[in-house]
């Protein structure tokens, strides 16, 4: 019986074993430069939360208040008391307790952590998730790539890239999104469009060149394409089941995950959803409880349901304020505005979970000296953090997770050329180099 | 009967009266104050030729031909967006046709900077270059009196020098001298609420004279011959602003930066980078400021308001960006631009007429340029464009859109003397529809296309579906029943919406699709205004 390999072929094939060493090659090198994330899904936690309350718990301070910490599915690594759900998350999330900015008002320090740029008269930065947008190709979506869900006062915006890469602003995902329907019968709404072109030909004579430059009407086009696309779907949670409505919590803000986790799935680039209410001037302690319990479930869910659709790979989370709280508890049993240490915390699209990266010292006071110091880049920093991590570097650490080359020079209208961030990523967040 | 009784009858009868007139006021008329129009002087003719000789000279050299002049409706809708960020009413349009074609015109600029509604919106347009769009420092800042007090000031037409004098060195607190909110809107809190003499001295310099010093803040400027130590000198002159129990107050005491490199803190004088001459000997160092800025010898507050000015009527500047008049550097022996022949000559125009903002706007809005069609029988090309040869296409901003739209749909004018509710309707749909639509920010002459949800709004937003549809008190339906034929149906709707007649063929279309018996005249004419307001003409200036 001829054997089915026969000996000759064998030593061919045993040739071809050369191969074997570059496939492994191949596969690793595939591993080391791994898919960069797709998308970027920021929890907005708008008002500066006491980080003290949330994600750098100090129980054994005097300035605790009664604040307690709680373990979590990782060890040595704790929570403050009312986020259980995401303790038990715990091996996804990567925490940073020595971020600093510079901006210690709402508003600068907004758009401070929402572009990585400190407030610039010379120059509007974009947001990142325009940035994202603007560098990542479209792939097929009708609908918004950004998108910005309960947006507060000061949603993400375009900048200099244009306004084009402004966010989608979205309420409640439990109502419709905003002015995708028209308000009449089919017939009359095609039939207006028909009698719109009758309009633009009269106007275009005479100016076709200067009309098409507009691109006004692609844009009524593309507007068009979105309001029949299929994709708006992803903004209707109601096709969820009840259980995992439930997981996400019944709340405008769990309703945003929610959303969040579906236009992903869609394609969009940059989902940030709004948990507004952290500005706790005044009994910080029983605010911060009522903000957590909204939280909890909402960011625990999403990194659950994000893994179990084998997402969270593809997926970057982000979830920080535009700064912390002070470590003291001002006289209204509040706690006020603090940029010389707070936390932000990060999950999948590559950012190695289940670490602390930096500590903060519990007893800094507000009205020393040296955070001045520090404001102004005179040192001092460890007075305050150990291990800084700046705006800049957040910025520079989320670009680069998402694929895109953080300091590439960029031509503004105006000519000027900017990075995108003037960070240098985080090593130690990345599972990769 | 006795004297008293007849005493009582007048109170009764004039209390009815009173009662009357308040309940129903009788139609508003405007009286035609045609007599108000000021007879053009001689200086301001010769200005406007001398801009006209040297855009015809650009012209020729480039061979280029320009658009030929646009219609008087088309004219005055661009004076309408640009200085009260509306389109004109139906009954505006009807007192502007009543008049002889050679005085039109005139008579419309000098209607609208004597309405309040100009007052306003130029207050708005100015307070974003000044101030910025940002809500600035809680309690410190109050931006809607800074605006009112603008409003107010140009409604007096105050020459502009002074404004701008008030702002940079007022003193006082920000609720009782508005002014002084130029400065509080940089207070710092971790600076104990004291203001930031580096950003107001990039505010002076970019919406004043028009020059990016600000770049000099960090590095010399790339292109300008502004470096590092001209900035901060400038700066220094902030340096003394205090802000106390009176409010904003020039104390004494040093200015100090720190230097980049080093890290340790120096001194720093005040100076000014050119005309060190101007200076004033005394004053606070903010009043030497203010006086050397708007000195009619510094030569860039005149070109930089110029500048504006055209960029407010024309929708795009002279020389863009509207605040970097100088992005390659001052080089005395380079050849001057057509931008900058026609900044000279308007600059000196509003310096010899004490700083007077409507006489420039007059200057600007006479010239040739301003009356050319943005349409024409050639192809146009950016050359054309470059040198205005045909009247620019621009978005329209989005206090514009909203404004033409809430006027559109009223025959009557919506105005500063509408009641009190109409305005205050019309304040809270404002400032929805802006939400929406998408602020444009500070930099309002940044050339950009629409975007997706500015369409949305447009075609399926609830202000325009409340605004179009059958209902008493909107223009679509009282033209539905008051217009005698369809053609004059067609003819109102473009009138109050585009602020122009049909085409014919437009005509013949609509005639035929109001003769439509499958919906009823109030829908057809909805349907038409929805189309009207959603064309490319609509959302943009031309």
């Amino acid at each position: 019986m001829e054997p089915l390999i026969s000996r000759r072929s064998a030593l061919g094939l045993a040739g071809a074993a050369w191969l074997t060493p570059l496939a492994t090659q191949l596969a690793r090198a595939a591993e080391k430069t791994r898919e960069p994330a797709r998308s970027l899904i920021v929890l907005w936690m708008q008002g500066g939360p006491s980080q003290l309350e949330t994600f750098d718990p100090h129980p054994e301070s005097r300035n605790a208040g009664g604040t307690k910490a709680i373990d979590t599915a990782v060890k040595g690594i704790q929570l403050a008391e009312g986020l259980p759900l995401l303790a038990e998350q715990m091996e996804s999330i990567a925490l940073v307790r020595s971020m600093t900015s510079k901006e210690g008002d709402h508003e600068r320090g907004t758009t401070t952590l929402k572009t990585g740029f400190r407030p610039d008269p010379t120059v509007v930065h974009p947001s990142i998730g325009a940035i994202i947008c603007h560098e990542l190709p479209a792939a097929g979506t009708d609908i918004p790539r950004h998108v910005s869900i309960l947006s507060s006062q000061w949603p993400a915006r375009g900048g200099h890239l244009g306004d084009q890469y402004d966010a989608f602003l979205m309420d409640d995902p439990a109502g419709p999104v905003p002015n995708t329907k028209s308000f009449l019968p089919t017939k009359r709404d095609e039939q207006r469009l028909k009698d719109l072109d009758v309009v633009e030909g009269a106007f275009a004579k005479g100016r076709r060149k200067t009309t098409d430059g507009t691109l006004h009407r692609q844009t009524v086009a593309d507007a068009r394409k979105m309001m029949s696309s299929e994709q708006l779907k992803a903004f209707d949670v109601s096709q969820e089941s009840a259980a995992v409505r439930k997981m996400y919590g019944d709340t405008p803000f769990g309703r945003g995950c929610l959303a969040a986790r579906r236009l992903v799935e869609v394609g969009v680039r940059c989902v940030e959803v709004t948990l507004a209410g952290w500005d706790t001037h005044v009994n910080n302690h029983s605010f911060c409880k009522t903000q957590n319990a909204i939280l909890d479930p909402a960011f625990a869910a999403l990194i659950r349901d994000l893994k179990e659709r084998k997402l969270l790979d593809h997926t970057l989370v982000v979830c920080g304020g535009e700064f912390g709280r002070t470590p003291t508890i001002n006289p209204a049993g509040g706690r006020d505005h603090w940029p010389t240490g707070f936390s932000y915390a990060l999950a999948g699209g590559g950012v190695k979970g289940g670490q602390v990266i930096g500590e903060t010292n519990p007893d800094a006071v507000k009205d020393d000296k040296a955070a001045m110091l520090m404001m102004a880049g005179r040192g001092g920093v460890e007075k305050f953090v150990k291990d800084e991590v700046t705006v800049e570097d957040l910025s520079a650490t989320l670009l680069h997770t998402l694929g895109v080359e953080y300091d590439k020079l960029c031509q503004t209208p105006i000519g000027r050329t900017v990075k995108f961030s003037n960070g240098q990523p985080v090593k130690k967040l990345l599972m990769m180099g | 009967m006795g004297v008293r009784d007849w005493f009582f009858s007048c109170l009764v009868v004039g209390g009815v009266l009173t009662l009357g007139v308040n309940l129903m006021p009788p139609a508003r008329t405007k009286p035609l104050d045609v007599a108000a129009v000021p007879v053009p002087d001689a200086e301001l003719k010769a200005t406007v030729e001398a801009i006209n000789i040297h855009m015809r000279a650009a012209w020729a050299k480039e061979s280029l031909t320009s658009a030929p002049p646009a219609g008087d409706l088309l004219v005055a809708r661009r004076l309408s967006l640009a200085l009260m960020g509306t389109v004109p009413s139906l009954e505006e349009i009807r007192q502007f046709e009543s008049l002889p074609e050679t005085e039109r015109l005139d008579w419309w600029l000098e209607h609208i900077l004597r309405d309040r509604r100009s007052a306003d919106f130029l207050a708005e347009r100015v307070a974003r270059a000044v101030v910025g769009t940002e809500d600035g420092p809680f309690l410190l800042y109050r931006r809607r009196r800074f605006v009112t007090w603008l409003g107010d000031e140009l409604a007096k037409n105050t020459p502009y020098d002074h404004l701008v004098r008030e702002m940079i060195a007022g003193n006082g607190l920000w609720t009782d001298h508005p002014s002084t909110n130029f400065i509080t809107v940089t207070s710092r809190s971790e600076e104990g609420n004291q203001p930031d003499p580096i950003r107001l001295a990039g505010r002076v310099t970019r919406a004043f004279l028009g020059l990016r010093l600000d770049c000099a803040q960090c590095h010399d400027h790339p292109f300008a011959s502004w470096t590092q130590d001209h900035f901060e000198g400038f700066a220094a002159y902030f340096g003394q602003a205090r802000l106390g129990f009176k409010g904003i107050q020039d104390g004494d005491g040093q200015f100090e930066v720190e230097d980049r490199k080093t890290k340790e803190k120096r001194v720093v004088e005040p100076g000014v980078p050119f005309g060190r001459e101007l200076l004033p000997k005394d004053g606070s160092r903010r009043d030497q400021l203010a006086v050397w800025v708007t000195h009619p010898k510094n030569p860039y507050f005149a070109r930089a308001t110029a500048n504006r000015a055209w960029a407010i009527l024309f929708g795009r500047p002279l020389i863009a960006p509207v605040d970097n008049l100088e992005p390659q550097g001052v080089s005395p022996d380079k050849e001057k631009t057509l931008a900058d022949q026609l900044l000279d000559i308007l600059a000196d125009d509003f310096r010899r007429h004490g700083h007077d903002l409507r006489r420039l706007f007059r200057v600007i809005a006479a010239t040739e340029a301003f009356r050319r069609d943005s349409a024409a029988d050639f192809d146009i090309t950016d050359a054309h464009e470059r040198a205005w040869a045909v009247f620019p296409l621009s978005r329209l901003r989005p206090e514009q859109v909203v404004g033409a739209m809430l006027q559109s749909a009223s025959i009557a004018t919506i105005d500063a003397e509408s009641h009190i509710v109409t305005r205050l309707m019309r304040y809270g749909q404002t400032n929805d529809f802006i939400k929406a639509y998408g602020d444009t920010g500070d930099d309002e002459f940044d050339e950009r296309g629409g975007t997706i949800p500015q369409r949305l709004v447009l075609m399926n937003g609830e202000l325009v579906r409340e605004r179009t549809k059958d209902g008493i008190l909107n223009a679509s339906s009282r033209i539905a029943s008051i217009a005698p034929t369809d053609a004059k149906a067609v003819e109102l709707a473009y009138l109050c919406v585009l602020g122009r007649r049909p085409t014919s063929n437009e005509m013949e279309h609509f005639t035929a699709r109001l003769n439509d018996t499958e919906r009823t005249r109030g829908q057809r004419l909805e349907d038409l205004y929805w189309t009207l307001l959603n064309s490319t003409e609509f959302s943009w200036n031309h």
